[in-house]
């Protein structure tokens, strides 16, 4: 058996690999959601707010409760309530779905923030991971290999998704909604009611990402417990063209991105780990500026969504 | 006199087609009657025509029949009964079906999910191996097929039409309502479509109430007519009885229309030349392709073709709205960037599609959008910066006057205007000061009589004191009437061109086809 020392420079992928499974998981919760939404002609950018929120809830019903499951539920609806009164308030006439975005995402932190001050001590019982590496001794690749479940569900959502969306009634209906809002007028269906559903989902989804981040990694409350995942998922929708399965793997890409700096810590290349942090966002600007042209509109784009009309 | 029951709520889609009848509708919006005690009868197994100008009242009409609208006045008599339609639904119950003019297919989807959505009732989850099945049984009962597993955005205009029109068969609707259902078709696939959907009438599984403006068709393929002028009913009849002089003369009224001047004068030297420009659609295909043409002094070249077909970008090239990929523009033998400075040296005018978007700021008030081409020069500015607002003022009375522009004021906002007004006010910006060089793109669409007539002489008038005019339009009839060559793009390309005296509708026809 090869030791932790011989292993060498392959430290860095195998810590880049364990960390984009571990970090990409709010992105692809967050991303699914988002997507969802979009599909049916809006855009919820409060969902950095939803994320630190249901973060907050998540950790909190673990603590009171004992059962980190009752979090992530919990997380997950506290994101559909927020998901709807996004929803409501874009329903009215004339309101404008990035601000009000950007207000509730504001709101969300705020909220969080002001009702977790408590959680920031306690601890409470995070989820468990499976463990895959059960059957190797490197430390770092049995580490890479523990597996939480909730990652494990995000991989079987978004294939379900691109089926739900392409063999449903649901997923026909939400996609005319977010394609032509007159045809699904016309065919007698409320608009509002379908991104109604399809925002409460995304907040649903969102939620059970932020419960990630409290409940498994890094696992604790705290303020600085997002760094903007949420409102880099919504960018990462743009860059998967709407498309679940895409989403996925570009929530890995970002993942692995965001695990870049760390892992190049744990091989003593410590300088620049600010920049590598940063990795993800300059990724992001990178994949904008080479994919979006001011010349052509982007393929696949709902055509309701309020960026693309 | 029909026998009237009143029933409560409609019956299943009946099996068999049937007439209708509107009886003395009126509309109302506030104090303007849109519509105005009409009363139409459509018999069963037939075909009518809705003739109109623009705001005559023919889509508040058949509106008021699907149950978009609620009518002011008046009752619809569908078969034998007397029914109250309040809403799209109750008609559809009844067998009634619409076709609008603008497409109301899904682009992003495939026509199999189109025609699917269209359903009542829809499963939880679809097979859609069994769907398509199904619909290859039902296509081929059809007169006409589609292809299933493209998507709508891919298919040509044409294509569409018979979607639209396979969506209603396919609900089993027996009385069809279209509303200008060729407008985007070629003369070919106008004929092809309504004569398979004659075709059906003749054999009595259908009735259709088709709102047009072309006497062609009415003449081809409708049995009766009825003819509305400013939401009254102008007249009605058999079309073999009627002529179309007296169908226009119906539609129109006593309304002076302006003279068109005879053609006069010589054709001069290549004024616009265009050498193989290429240029790119919103999303980055080549939308024309290679396209070379040279426009003479005194020459109406007209661009004809289904709209869609690269000239909305040809148009956005010249007029310094995108950028070309390849070839370049000249005018008067100086190469042409669409920059702000040629255009006022070249005497470059431009009427694009959508006037009130492409040409207007809707905000702005009526002078503002006239002085766009020089409000930056005296008399209209001082030192280059410091604006003469009495002068827009005066500049703006004067052109509202010569060209007859209704509007409250010249400080309303432009985006108030009706279309006709709003394309006057960019005719008066465009044409009155000489012209050397016309782009105009689809001028009379959408527009009335008058409106066209005055639009049409403006642009023959400008031709014959020697402007190059390059006339692009999804009108043919237009084409033929005010140009001298004609040429035909299609997918990007200029397929066809002859002299306007030698064209052959056939031939254009086939061409804007791509045959």
């Amino acid at each position: 058996m090869a030791d932790a020392s011989s292993l060498g420079f392959w430290v860095v992928p195998i810590a880049v690999l364990g960390g984009a499974v571990r970090v990409s998981t709010p992105f692809l919760f967050v991303s699914l959601g988002e997507c969802l939404t979009e599909r049916s002609g809006r855009i919820n950018l409060g969902l950095e707010g939803t994320l630190v929120m249901s973060a907050m809830v998540g950790y909190g019903v673990s603590y009171v409760s004992g059962s980190p499951w009752l979090g992530v539920l919990a997380a997950a609806l506290t994101g559909a309530v927020l998901g709807a009164v996004h929803a409501v308030i874009c329903g009215l006439p004339k309101v404008n779905d990035i601000a009000v975005g950007i207000a509730l995402m504001l709101f969300g932190i705020g909220l969080a923030f002001f009702l977790g001050k408590p959680l920031i001590a306690p601890k409470a019982n995070i989820l468990p991971a499976i463990d895959f590496g059960w059957w190797t001794t490197i430390p770092q690749l049995h580490d890479a290999l523990k597996i939480n479940v909730l990652f494990l569900l995000g991989v079987v959502l978004a294939p379900v998704l691109v089926w739900a969306l392409r063999s449903t009634r649901w997923g026909l209906v939400l996609r005319t909604a977010g394609e032509s809002a007159d045809a699904a007028r016309a065919m007698g269906y409320s608009v509002n009611r379908i991104r109604l559903r399809a925002t409460m989902t995304g907040g649903f989804l969102a939620g059970i990402g932020g419960s990630f981040l409290s409940l498994y990694y890094p696992g604790n409350w705290n303020e600085g417990l997002s760094s903007g995942q949420g409102i880099t998922a919504v960018a990462l929708v743009i860059f998967a063209r709407w498309n679940p399965m895409l989403c996925f793997w570009a929530s890995l890409l970002f993942g692995g991105a965001a695990a870049l700096g760390p892992a190049l810590q744990s091989v003593q290349i410590t300088w620049g780990y600010h920049l590598f942090g940063a990795a993800p966002y300059i990724l992001t600007l990178a994949i904008m500026i080479v994919t979006c042209s001011p010349k052509r509109t982007l393929v696949g784009a709902p055509a309701e969504l309020s960026i693309t009309k | 006199m029909v026998e009237v029951t009143q029933l409560a709520r409609p019956p299943v889609a009946p099996d068999k087609t049937f007439g209708l009848e509107a009886i003395s509708m009126t509309k109302r919006f506030g104090d303007f009657a849109a519509l105005d005690d009409v009363s139409i009868r459509v018999a069963p197994g037939t075909i009518h025509a809705l003739l109109g100008e623009n705001g005559a009242g023919k889509s508040t009409l058949v509106k008021c029949i699907m149950g978009y609208y609620a009518p002011t006045g008046g009752q619809v008599i569908v078969g034998t009964a007397e029914r109250t339609i309040d809403n799209p639904r109750d008609a559809h119950a009844l067998g009634l079906g619409m076709v609008y003019q603008h497409f109301t297919l899904v682009p992003a989807m495939t026509v199999t999910e189109n025609l699917v959505l269209a359903r009542d009732t829809l499963p939880p989850v679809f097979d859609w191996a069994k769907e398509r099945a199904a619909l290859n049984e039902f296509l081929d009962r059809m007169p006409f097929r589609v292809p299933l597993d493209a998507k709508v955005s891919a298919i040509s205009a044409g294509e569409r039409q018979k979607c639209e029109i396979l969506k209603q068969l396919y609900l089993q609707r027996k009385f069809l309502i279209l509303d200008e259902p060729t407008s985007v078709l070629t003369p070919q696939e106008a004929d092809e479509v309504l004569g398979m959907l004659r075709g059906m009438v003749v054999a009595g599984e259908l009735t259709i109430l088709m709102i047009t403006h072309k006497f062609r068709e009415v003449l081809a393929f409708a049995d009766e007519v009825s003819i509305l002028r400013r939401g009254r009913l102008a007249g009605k009849g058999r079309v073999k009885e009627l002529t179309p002089d007296a169908m226009a003369r119906a539609m129109i009224g006593a309304e002076e229309l302006a003279q068109a001047p005879a053609r006069a004068g010589a054709f001069g030297a290549a004024r616009l030349d265009i050498q193989g420009l290429t240029a790119l659609d919103d999303a980055g295909q080549v939308a024309v392709n290679n396209v070379t043409l040279a426009v003479r002094a005194g020459e109406i070249v007209g661009i004809a073709g289904v709209s869609g077909n690269g000239q909305r970008q040809l148009v956005e090239v010249l007029a310094g709205q995108r950028d070309s990929e390849a070839g370049a523009v000249a005018i008067a033998g100086q190469a042409y960037r669409a920059r702000r400075e040629e255009m006022r040296l070249r005497k470059f005018s431009l009427l694009p599609e959508e006037p009130l978007r492409n040409a207007c700021v809707a905000r702005m008030s009526v002078a503002e959008n006239l002085v766009f081409r020089k409000f930056d020069e005296a008399p209209f500015a001082g030192a280059g910066f410091w604006l003469n607002r009495g002068q827009f003022r005066d500049e703006a009375t004067r052109k509202i006057a010569r060209y007859g522009i209704k509007t409250r004021s010249a400080d309303t906002k432009i985006g108030e205007l009706s279309g006709g007004n709003v394309q006057r006010a960019v005719l008066a910006r465009e044409l009155s000061e000489g012209v050397e060089v016309l782009i105009a793109a689809d001028p009379c669409f959408g527009l009335d009589f008058a409106a066209v007539a005055q639009i049409r002489a403006e642009i023959m008038d400008a031709r014959n004191k020697g402007a190059a005019v390059l006339l692009v339009s999804s009108d043919l009839d237009e084409i033929l009437e005010l140009a001298d060559r004609i040429v035909v793009m299609f997918h990007g390309a200029l397929v066809y061109e002859a002299p306007a005296a030698q064209a052959d509708l056939t031939a254009i026809g086939r061409h804007m086809a791509g045959h």
